[in-house]
C-alpha cells in the first residue's frame, strides 16, 4: 500500500552503456531523483522524479530517459490513475491537494474549436512583410466630452500605456519565481515596448529601472506596496482573483521568504506571506471604486489603473461594474490560468473558460455602450499567437501571457512549482538553481518567442485584409465555430463554420 | 431568393463605382450629367444596384425633412403613416413619380414625405430636432417589417433601385430636378438580393454616402458604433460608414478632416514623424475612437449639405480621381466618368490613400 | 493654511491640500470626503468634522489629527506617519499597514488591524481607546495592537479576534473573554511587555488625555501567535 515508487508517474531509463559515470545528473537534480551508492551502484527514486527533463538535457551522452511509468496499477475510464494517486495522497497525509501551473485536463479548449478567416476575391489580402501592419495598442485612456482650446484645436490626452505589440507579461511574484525569471521578464518587457507585471511580492530594488514597463500589483496582502513602489510602475494592477484560484488567497511559506524575498515584500525572513481571500477594505463594488480612487490619488491621477478578475460565472455583470468603478483596463484570467501553487481542486472546478468569459463581457460592455471606457486584457492559457488574434477578434484589446514567457524561457512544464525545487532556475530561490536561468539568454528567448507571435499575427491579419490592430478588436465576423453547439455560438458571438 | 439572403439578414460584399460633382457656386445642374458620368462605368455594376443622390432640389421645402420611403404593401404603408402622423406634421405627401421602363421592374410603392417633428412630441422627447427624426427613421427600418426610410435630409433626397444606376435614373426622372452637387452609385455585390433598399447611396439626415470596396474592419466598427444608439439593419459597408460619418461629426463635435482622421488614420510610423501639435491630434484621434478605424479596401463620397467629402482607404486599395474645371469639383472611381461630363479640365489628380478631399459651396 | 470644506469634493480639496506649501493645514467644515492626506509625507494636517473613507491611505509620514470621526478604511496600506482620531472610526482602519500609528479616542469598528505587518524599522501601531469589533487583527503579521477600552465597557473586544494571526502583539487592557483561535496564546502582559508599549501610550495620553499610570494600572492581556507554521501541515504536493 504504501510501495510509492510502483506508482511512481514516471520511470527512468538509464542506458548502460552510454553512461559514463559522470554523475551529472546527480548533481543536477534538485529532487534527489539519483543516488549513487559507496559501491558504485545507481539508486534511481523513480517517485520523487517529476519529470523536467533536466538530467535528460544535461546527460552528455544521451543516456537517460524519462519515460511514463510502464507499471500501470489498475485504473478505468472513471477512476483514472490520477484521481486513485490523488486519493492515495490524501488518506495518507490529510492535507488538501496542492497543484502548480494551469489546469491540465483534456477538455476542449474553445480556442481550439474557433477558426479564423482570410480575404478571398472581394476585398485583399495585406503583405505583412512588405506593407505597413500595426500591432501597437493604447491600454485605459478615457473617452470624455470632445474639447477644444480658444484656437479650436482639439484638447488631447496623453494617459494610458502603449504597446508596441498586444501581448504582455502577466503577474508573477518575486517569490513565486526568481530573481532572474523577473530581470528576463523586465528586460524582454523593455525590449519589446510592452510591460511585465510585479506580481504580488512588490518590486526589487534592481528593477525600478524597469518601471517605464512594469506593473505593479497592489493583492490583498499588499506586500511591498508603499508610495514608491506605486509611482515606480507604468500602472497599478488591482488583484482581485486569479483564474487558477478564483476566490481564494495567496499563501508563501516562511521558508520561502529569505533574503531579497523577504525585502522586497517588506517582511521580516521566515515569516508567513498570506494573502488574504478578499481585499479586507473590499466588501462591494463601491469599495472598489474606493480602492481605485485611493490609488490614483495617491499618484495623483498619473497612473492608469488596471482590476484583475477571474473569469467566474457571473462576470460580465462584474466587469460591467468594474468599468464603472473609476478602473481603466479590467483584466480577466480564465479557469485555464497558470499559478506557482493553488489547492488541485479549485484550480480544476471553480471559473470559466476565458473565452467563453471574454466573448460574455467584451458583448456585455458593448450593450451597455460602456466598452470604450475600458481596455480589455485576456489571459488563461494563451498558448500561441492564433489564440492572441482570436481573443482580440472576440473582443480584448490585449492579452497576458504567463505560463508561455516560462516555456521561452527554459519551463519545461513539470508543475512542481510549488516545490521551490525548480531545476531550471525559474520557480525557485535556491541560488544554485536560480543561477542555471542565464538572464541574456531568457532575454533573448522570450524576446525571440514575441517577436515571432508579433510576425505570426501580422501574417494573419495580413490575410483577412485587416492592416491595423484596433480593426481586428472585437471583428468576431472574423472567426467561425467548428463544432460547436448553437449555445456556444451565441455567447461567442460568432457563426458556424460554412455560415 | 429567400428572404434569409436579404441584406440585413447577412452580409453581402459589393464592388461598385462611384461618382459625383458640386458646382461650387451653388449653380444647380439636372441630373442628366451624373447619370452620364456613372453610366460610363457600366461595367463595374452588374445590374444589381444603382443610386443618387442630389442637393439643393426641394428649395420650396428646404426647412422641412423630406422623408423617402419603400413600402412592400399597402397595409406597411397605413402603419407607417400612422407613425408619421403621431410623430411629425406633414406638410405634403406624393408618390415620387417615375417613369416606367423595362429595365426597372419589380418597384415596391415609393412615397415622399415632407415633415417637420411635432412640437410637443419633440419636447418630450428631449432630443434635438436631427437626433428626432433619426431616431423615428431607426424605429421604422428596424420594426416595421415592409417600410423602409431611405433618405431623410432637408433640400436633399436619394433615388435607388435594383438596376443599373442609369436606368435608376431615368426611372427616378432625375432629369427633372436641379440640385448644386449630386453623387451616383453602381453596385455589384456578390449575390442577389434584390431588395431596392440594400442599393446605395444610404443616407442619413443630410448625409448620403457612396462607397466602393469591402472593409476589413466591419464587424468591429459595427459593434463600436451599435454602442451609440445606431442599429446597422443592412449590414453593409456603406451603412456602418455613414453612421461614423454621422456619430464623428453630428454627436461628438469632430470636423469632418478630423473625421476622416478616425475612419483612415495614418499609419502609427506617419505619426510618430508629425510635428508635435499635428501628432499629438493624430494621436488623440485614433486612440480614443480606435474602434472606428476603417481598413481594407474603400473609397467614398459623402454628401452633406453644401458640400462633398471624398476619402480613400489609407493602402488607397481603390480607384479615384478628383478634377476640377471652372468652379465644379468632380470625383469619380474612374477618370472617365469624369471626362464623359467634362472633357477638359483645368486640373485632375489622384488623391493619396487617406486623404481627404473637401469641396463646399462658396458663402 | 485653512481651508474651508464645504462643498469641496475629495479630489479638488487634495489637490488643494498637495498644492499647498504650508506645512500645517486646518481644513474645516470636512463631511465624507474621501483619501484626505492620501499618501501624505510631512505635512500637519488637522481635519475638523466627519472625515471620509481612506483618510491617510498609503501614509509616509506627517501628522493627520481628526477632531471628528473617521470612517472606513483610515490609514489603509499605511507606511509611516500618524493619525489621531479624536472621535470614533469606521471599519477596516489600518488595513495591510506597515509603518506609522493610529491612535482613536473613541471604538473602532470591525476588522481593525487586519495583516498588519512589519519590516525593519516599520513597525506600525494601532491604539484603540475605546472597544473594537470583531475580527480584530485578522492575519495579523506584525506591529502592535493595543485596546484600552477607557470606559470599561463589559467586552473590548469583538468575537473572532486574532484569527490566522501569525506575528506581531495584541494587547488588550482587561481581560479577553471571546474564544481565541488555536494559532495564538494569550497571557497576561509582563511589566516588560508593558515597556513595550509604553511609547505608544504616552502618544495617546498626550493627544487625548488620561494618565499612563491609570491605564497601566490594570492587568493587561497580551496574544501572541503560537510557534510552527501553522498552515504547513494543510497541504500536500500534488
Amino acid at each position: 500500500m504504501n510501495n510509492a515508487r510502483a506508482r511512481a508517474e514516471f520511470e527512468i531509463l538509464k542506458d548502460k552503456e552510454r553512461c559514463i559515470e559522470c554523475g551529472l545528473c546527480e548533481r543536477q537534480c534538485a529532487n534527489g531523483v539519483y543516488k549513487k551508492t559507496e559501491e558504485g551502484r545507481w539508486l534511481i527514486a523513480d517517485e520523487k522524479c517529476v519529470n523536467c527533463q533536466r538530467c535528460v538535457e544535461m546527460c552528455p551522452t544521451g543516456a537517460l530517459k524519462v519515460i511514463k511509468n510502464r507499471n500501470t496499477p489498475r485504473s478505468d475510464g472513471n477512476w483514472s490513475a490520477r484521481a486513485v494517486r490523488e486519493v492515495y495522497k490524501q488518506a495518507e497525509t490529510g492535507g488538501v491537494l496542492l497543484s502548480s501551473m494551469g489546469n491540465p485536463s483534456d477538455t476542449p479548449t474553445y480556442f481550439d474549436r474557433i477558426l479564423i478567416n482570410a480575404s478571398q476575391v472581394t476585398n485583399p489580402s495585406i503583405d505583412p512583410l512588405r506593407e505597413p501592419m500595426e500591432t501597437r495598442v493604447y491600454l485605459g485612456g478615457k473617452k470624455g466630452e470632445t474639447k477644444r482650446d480658444k484656437d479650436g484645436a482639439l484638447v488631447t490626452e496623453e494617459d494610458g500605456l502603449r504597446l508596441e505589440v498586444p501581448v504582455l507579461f502577466s503577474a508573477m511574484s518575486y517569490g513565486s519565481i526568481s530573481y532572474n525569471a523577473h530581470a528576463v521578464l523586465a528586460r524582454a518587457a523593455q525590449e519589446l515596448g510592452t510591460y511585465y507585471n510585479t506580481g504580488e511580492g512588490g518590486l526589487h530594488r534592481d528593477f525600478y529601472k524597469y518601471g517605464a514597463s512594469t506593473i505593479v500589483q497592489v493583492a490583498s496582502g499588499r506586500f511591498g506596496v508603499h508610495k514608491d513602489y506605486l509611482e515606480a510602475g507604468a500602472a497599478i494592477e488591482i488583484k482581485m482573483g486569479q483564474g487558477a484560484k478564483p476566490g481564494i488567497g495567496g499563501h508563501l511559506p516562511g521558508e520561502k521568504i529569505v533574503g531579497d524575498i523577504a525585502a522586497t515584500r517588506m517582511i521580516p525572513q521566515g515569516s508567513d506571506a498570506i494573502s488574504p481571500a478578499p481585499h479586507h477594505d473590499i466588501y462591494s463594488i463601491e469599495d472598489l471604486r474606493q480602492l481605485v480612487d485611493s490609488l490614483k490619488e495617491a499618484t495623483e491621477y498619473k497612473k492608469p489603473v488596471f482590476v484583475k478578475v477571474a473569469a467566474v460565472h457571473n462576470i460580465a455583470a462584474i466587469a460591467s461594474g468594474i468599468a464603472r468603478s473609476g478602473a481603466d483596463v479590467i483584466v480577466l484570467d480564465g479557469w485555464r490560468g497558470g499559478t506557482g501553487a493553488a489547492p488541485t481542486r479549485i484550480r480544476d472546478n471553480v471559473g470559466i473558460p476565458i473565452e467563453l468569459a471574454l466573448a460574455g463581457v467584451d458583448s456585455r460592455l458593448r450593450a451597455e455602450g460602456i466598452r470604450d471606457r475600458v481596455s480589455l486584457i485576456a489571459g488563461g492559457s494563451i498558448r500561441n499567437s492564433a489564440d492572441v488574434v482570436k481573443a482580440i477578434a472576440l473582443g480584448a484589446d490585449a492579452v497576458y501571457i504567463g505560463t508561455a514567457a516560462l516555456i521561452a524561457m527554459g519551463c519545461h512544464m513539470c508543475r512542481n512549482c510549488h516545490s521551490g525545487k525548480c531545476n531550471w532556475g525559474i520557480a525557485t530561490q535556491n541560488p544554485e538553481l536560480v543561477s542555471r536561468l542565464d538572464i541574456n539568454e531568457g532575454v533573448r528567448r522570450l524576446v525571440g518567442l514575441v517577436t515571432a507571435w508579433k510576425h505570426e499575427i501580422e501574417e494573419i491579419m495580413g490575410g483577412m485584409g485587416i492592416n491595423a490592430i484596433e480593426a481586428l478588436r472585437g471583428n468576431r465576423l472574423m472567426l467561425r465555430g467548428l463544432g460547436l453547439n448553437s449555445r456556444e455560438l451565441d455567447i461567442l458571438g460568432i457563426m458556424h463554420a460554412g455560415e | 431568393m429567400e428572404s434569409k439572403f436579404y441584406e440585413g439578414a447577412v452580409r453581402i460584399p459589393s464592388g461598385c463605382a462611384i461618382s459625383g460633382f458640386i458646382n461650387r457656386d451653388g449653380r444647380l445642374s439636372d441630373g442628366g450629367a451624373i447619370i452620364r458620368s456613372i453610366a460610363t462605368m457600366h461595367d463595374r455594376s452588374n445590374g444589381l444596384g444603382g443610386g443618387f443622390a442630389g442637393y439643393g432640389i426641394y428649395p420650396e421645402y428646404k426647412d422641412y425633412y423630406a422623408v423617402h420611403m419603400f413600402y412592400e404593401d399597402t397595409f406597411v404603408k397605413k402603419q407607417t403613416e400612422e407613425f408619421l402622423d403621431e410623430h411629425f406634421d406633414i406638410i405634403n405627401l406624393s408618390k415620387i413619380p417615375v417613369r416606367k421602363t423595362p429595365k426597372i421592374v419589380d418597384e415596391p410603392l415609393i412615397w415622399r414625405y415632407f415633415v417637420k417633428p411635432l412640437p410637443t412630441k419633440l419636447a418630450e422627447s428631449q432630443l434635438d430636432e436631427d437626433e428626432f427624426v433619426s431616431r423615428c427613421a431607426f424605429r421604422i427600418n428596424t420594426f416595421m417589417k415592409g417600410a423602409y426610410v431611405f433618405s431623410c435630409g432637408k433640400n436633399m433626397g436619394a433615388f435607388k433601385a435594383v438596376g443599373y444606376p442609369e436606368d435608376v435614373g431615368e426611372f427616378y426622372r432625375l432629369d427633372e430636378y436641379a440640385a448644386y452637387s449630386w453623387i451616383a452609385h453602381g453596385r455589384y455585390p456578390t449575390n442577389t438580393p434584390g431588395w431596392w433598399g440594400g442599393a446605395h447611396p444610404f443616407c442619413l439626415l443630410d448625409f448620403a454616402v457612396v462607397h466602393n470596396g469591402e472593409i476589413s474592419s466591419y464587424d468591429a466598427n459595427r459593434r463600436n458604433i451599435e454602442m451609440y444608439g445606431y442599429k446597422c439593419n443592412l449590414q453593409t459597408d456603406t451603412e456602418v460608414i455613414t453612421y461614423i460619418f454621422d456619430y464623428l461629426v453630428r454627436k461628438r463635435g469632430l470636423t469632418l478632416r478630423e473625421a476622416c482622421k478616425v475612419i483612415a488614420a495614418p499609419f502609427w510610423e506617419q505619426i510618430d514623424r508629425m510635428p508635435e501639435k499635428e501628432r499629438r491630434e493624430a494621436e488623440y484621434l485614433r486612440r480614443v475612437y480606435s474602434g472606428l478605424l476603417v481598413t481594407g479596401p474603400f473609397s467614398v463620397i459623402l454628401g452633406y449639405t453644401g458640400g462633398l467629402l471624398a476619402i480613400n482607404d489609407r493602402l488607397k486599395l481603390r480607384g479615384m480621381v478628383v478634377a476640377e474645371k471652372g468652379n465644379t469639383t468632380y470625383i469619380a472611381s474612374e477618370e472617365c466618368a469624369i471626362r464623359a461630363i467634362a472633357p477638359t479640365v483645368d486640373r485632375i489628380y489622384a488623391p493619396k490613400g487617406g486623404e481627404v478631399v473637401i469641396a463646399e459651396v462658396n458663402r | 493654511m485653512e481651508i474651508y470644506a464645504k462643498g469641496i469634493e475629495s479630489r479638488q480639496l487634495n489637490e488643494i491640500i498637495r498644492g499647498c506649501k504650508d506645512d500645517k493645514i486646518v481644513i474645516r467644515g470636512v463631511n465624507g470626503q474621501r483619501f484626505i492626506a492620501c499618501g501624505l509625507d510631512k505635512k500637519d494636517v488637522t481635519a475638523v468634522g466627519t472625515i471620509g473613507n481612506g483618510a491617510g491611505a498609503y501614509m509616509q509620514g506627517g501628522v493627520l489629527r481628526v477632531e471628528g470621526s473617521a470612517q472606513d478604511a483610515t490609514g489603509d496600506t499605511m507606511n509611516g506617519g500618524e493619525i489621531y482620531v479624536g472621535g470614533r472610526c469606521g471599519d477596516a482602519a489600518g488595513y495591510a499597514m506597515r509603518g506609522g500609528g493610529i491612535f482613536i479616542k473613541g471604538d473602532v469598528g470591525y476588522r481593525a488591524g487586519v495583516h498588519m505587518k512589519q519590516y525593519g524599522e516599520h513597525k506600525p501601531v494601532i491604539v484603540v481607546g475605546g472597544t473594537a469589533g470583531c475580527f480584530l487583527g485578522e492575519y495579523l503579521a506584525g506591529g502592535v495592537i493595543v485596546v484600552l477600552n477607557t470606559e470599561n465597557k463589559e467586552n473590548p473586544v469583538g468575537e473572532d479576534m486574532a484569527r490566522g494571526m501569525h506575528g506581531g502583539r495584541i494587547y488588550v487592557r482587561g481581560r479577553v473573554t471571546v474564544p481565541l483561535p488555536v494559532s495564538v496564546t494569550a497571557r497576561k502582559a509582563g511589566s516588560e511587555d508593558m515597556l513595550f508599549i509604553k511609547p505608544y501610550l504616552e502618544s495617546f495620553c498626550v493627544a487625548f488625555g488620561g494618565s499612563i499610570k491609570e491605564l497601566t494600572s490594570d492587568e493587561f492581556t497580551l496574544i501572541l501567535p503560537a510557534a510552527g507554521n501553522p498552515y504547513k501541515r494543510l497541504y500536500v504536493h500534488n
